[in-house]
C-alpha cells in the first residue's frame, strides 16, 4: 500500500462521518485560500487560453490580423489628421495682417507707425510696400496693367503688411491685434489673411468627425467578428462544456475561458494594427521630410503619441471581450446536458 | 440520500419514462438499479443529478427538494455527486491528472491541496504512473478507472454510476465494482445502473428493478440470485 492510499482512505473516511450535515458543513472545512485560489485560477485561465491560440498560429494570426487592420484603418487616419493639423498650426505661425492706410499720409508718418508697430509686443515683422511698389506689384501679376494706364492716378494705397509672432498666432490673439491696428488714425482697413487657415481647421474637424464615425463602424464590425470566432469556438467544445457542467462548473466557471480568449484576440490585433500604423507612418517619413525640406519647411511626420497606444490598446481589448461576452451570452446557455 | 416519492417524468410528446417511482437510499447504503433499456434507468439517474426534472412528484438529494432547486444552485448539487459514465466522458484534449484534478479546480482548492489529492485518488484507482499521459492512449479499462478517479476526487457523498462496466471484459468489471464497494465501505452512498446481470449476482446490496418505468421490485441481488437458481431447477 502506498503511503497515498491510506492518506487516501483516512481522508475519504473524514468527510463521510461529515455527510449527515453536509449542509451546515462549517466554513473552516472550506477548501483553505479560497480567494488567492481564485486568482490563481483566473491567471492559469489568463495563459491557459493564450496557449490554446498559441497552438493555431495560422487561425490565431489571421483572425488578430482582421482585428488589426479594422483597428488600423481609423488609428493612422487620425495620426495623418494630427500631422495635418501640427502642420496648419505651423501655417498659422505665417500668418499676415494686411493694414491697407489712408490716402494722403506721408511718407514719414508712415515709417513713424512703422517702427511704433515694430515695438509692438506679438509682431514679429512690419514690412511697408508703398504705393508705388504696390502698383509695379499689380501691374505684373494681376494683368491690368493697360486698365491701371488709363487711371489718372495710382488708386492703390500703401500697405503695412504685419507679420505675428508664433506664439501670438492664435486666432484669439489674432482677433484682439486686429482690433487694436483698427484703431489707429493712419489706417483704413485692417485685414487678416487668416481664412484659409479656418477653412482648413474646419475641414481637419470634418476629418476627425468621419474617422470617429469610421471607428464605430469598424468597431462594431470587430465585435461580430469576435463573436462569430468565438461562437465557432464554443460550438467545437460543446461536449467539453456539457462534461464540465455536469461535474458541477458553474457559467461563469465555464464563461471564463473564452472571455480571456476573446480579451487576447482583441490585444493581439490593437497590438498588430500599432505595428502597422507604425511601420505605414515609417515608410511615409523620409518622403515627407524631403517634401518638407524642399518647402523649406523643418516639418516632419509625427508618430503614434502615448494616448493614442493607449487609446488603440484599450479598445482593442473592451472590442475582444465586449465581443466574446456577447457570444457567450447568447450560445452557452444553449448549451446544456441532455 | 436519494428519496423519490411517486415521481413521475413525462418526456415533451407524451412519452412517459417514470410513473410513480418511490424509493429511498439510505446515506451508506449501495444499490443497483437495472432493467432493460428504455426502462427509465438512464431517466432516474438524470433526475438525480439534476438535467432533467421530475413531471411530478419529489426528489430528495442530501435532504434537498430538487423541485425548488433554482437554476443557479444545480452546480452546488452537482459537486456533491459524484457521476461515472458509461462512455468515460473524459476531455481527450488534456492530461489524466487535469482531467481528474478538474472537479477541484471547479470548486476552488488551492494548487498544493489539488496536487495532494488527484495523486490519492489516481493511486486508488491503480493509475499513479500515468499522471502525464493523454487518455486517449490508455485502454477501455483504464480510461474507466481515470472516469472513477474523477468522480470521487472531490470525495462526495453520493456516488452515481451509469454502465460503468458496460464496453469492459468480466475481469475488468468485478475490479471497478470492487473499487465501487470500497468507497461505499468509507461511507459514500452508490448507485449503480447496469444490466450485468452475472456481475451483480455475484454480489450482495440492494437491487432496484424499474420496468416500463415503474419499480417492479425493490429487493436484494441475492433474490436474483435464487430466482434464478430456482429457474434453473424448474429447467432441469
Amino acid at each position: 500500500m502506498s503511503p497515498y492510499t491510506s492518506w487516501f482512505w483516512r481522508f475519504m473516511k473524514r468527510s463521510s462521518n461529515k455527510n449527515a450535515d453536509m449542509e451546515k458543513r462549517p466554513r473552516s472545512a472550506k477548501p483553505r485560500g479560497r480567494v488567492n485560489a481564485y486568482f490563481t485560477h483566473h491567471l492559469w485561465v489568463l495563459v491557459s487560453s493564450l496557449g490554446v491560440l498559441w497552438r493555431t498560429p495560422m487561425a490565431t494570426l489571421m483572425t488578430a490580423s482582421v482585428i488589426g487592420i479594422a483597428l488600423a484603418l481609423p488609428a493612422g487616419l487620425h495620426v495623418l489628421l494630427q500631422n495635418v493639423q501640427q502642420l496648419s498650426t505651423g501655417w498659422e505661425g505665417t500668418a499676415q495682417m494686411s493694414l491697407f492706410l489712408k490716402p494722403g499720409v506721408s511718407e514719414k508718418r508712415i515709417q513713424t507707425l512703422a517702427k511704433k508697430l515694430r515695438g509692438w509686443e506679438g509682431v514679429a515683422e512690419v514690412r511697408y510696400i508703398s504705393r508705388e511698389q504696390a502698383l509695379a506689384e499689380f501691374r505684373e501679376l494681376s494683368g491690368f496693367g493697360g486698365a491701371l494706364d488709363s487711371l489718372d492716378e495710382n488708386p492703390l494705397p500703401a500697405v503695412l503688411v504685419l507679420r505675428p509672432t508664433t506664439e501670438a498666432a492664435e486666432p484669439a490673439q489674432m482677433a484682439l491685434l486686429l482690433g487694436k491696428v483698427q484703431k489707429l488714425q493712419s489706417v483704413d482697413l485692417a485685414q487678416l489673411d487668416m481664412e484659409w487657415v479656418r477653412r482648413l481647421s474646419s475641414i481637419i474637424e470634418l476629418g476627425k468627425r468621419g474617422v470617429m464615425l469610421l471607428a464605430g463602424l469598424l468597431g462594431m464590425a470587430i465585435l461580430l467578428m469576435v463573436g462569430n470566432t468565438i461562437r465557432l469556438t464554443i460550438l467545437s467544445r460543446s461536449q467539453e462544456i456539457i462534461v464540465t457542467k455536469l461535474i458541477g462548473a458553474t457559467n461563469a466557471f465555464i464563461r471564463r475561458p473564452f472571455l480571456y480568449t476573446g480579451l487576447w484576440y482583441g490585444l493581439m490585433g490593437a497590438i498588430l494594427a500599432w505595428i502597422l500604423v507604425a511601420s505605414l507612418l515609417g515608410l511615409l517619413s523620409a518622403p515627407v521630410s524631403r517634401l518638407s525640406f524642399l518647402y523649406n519647411s523643418q516639418f516632419s511626420l509625427g508618430g503614434l503619441d502615448l494616448e493614442t497606444v493607449l487609446v488603440l490598446l484599450g479598445s482593442g481589448l473592451i472590442l475582444g471581450l465586449l465581443g466574446s461576452w456577447l457570444a457567450v451570452g447568447k450560445h452557452l446557455q444553449a448549451i446544456e446536458p441532455t | 440520500m436519494i428519496q423519490f416519492d411517486n415521481v413521475n417524468k413525462r418526456y415533451p410528446g407524451g412519452y412517459e419514462a417514470l410513473s410513480g417511482v418511490s424509493f429511498h437510499l439510505k446515506a451508506g447504503e449501495m444499490a443497483f438499479l437495472t432493467g432493460h433499456s428504455g426502462a427509465g434507468k438512464s431517466s432516474l439517474l438524470k433526475l438525480i443529478a439534476c438535467i432533467e426534472r421530475a413531471s411530478r412528484g419529489n426528489v430528495l438529494i442530501d435532504g434537498q427538494n430538487l423541485r425548488r432547486l433554482k437554476n443557479r444552485h444545480i452546480p452546488a448539487l452537482r459537486r456533491k455527486i459524484g457521476v461515472v459514465f458509461q462512455n468515460h466522458n473524459l476531455l481527450y484534449d488534456r492530461t489524466v491528472y487535469d482531467n481528474v484534478a478538474l472537479p477541484l479546480i471547479i470548486a476552488g482548492y488551492h494548487q498544493s491541496e489539488v496536487g495532494r489529492r488527484v495523486r490519492a485518488a489516481l493511486d486508488k484507482v491503480g493509475l499513479l504512473g500515468k499522471e502525464r499521459v493523454m487518455p486517449i492512449t490508455l485502454s477501455g479499462g483504464e480510461q474507466q478507472r481515470v472516469g472513477i478517479a474523477r468522480a470521487v476526487v472531490n470525495r462526495p457523498p453520493l456516488l452515481l454510476a451509469d454502465e460503468p462496466t458496460g464496453n469492459l471484459d468480466p475481469e475488468l468489471s468485478r475490479e471497478i465494482m470492487g473499487l465501487f464497494e470500497q468507497f461505499n465501505q468509507v461511507g459514500v452512498s452508490v448507485l449503480i445502473a447496469t444490466h450485468d446481470h452475472d456481475l451483480i449476482s455475484r454480489l450482495d446490496h440492494r437491487l432496484l428493478t424499474l420496468k416500463q418505468g415503474k419499480l417492479e421490485r425493490d429487493g436484494w441481488t441475492s433474490e436474483m440470485q435464487e430466482r434464478k437458481r430456482a429457474f434453473n431447477n424448474e429447467s432441469d
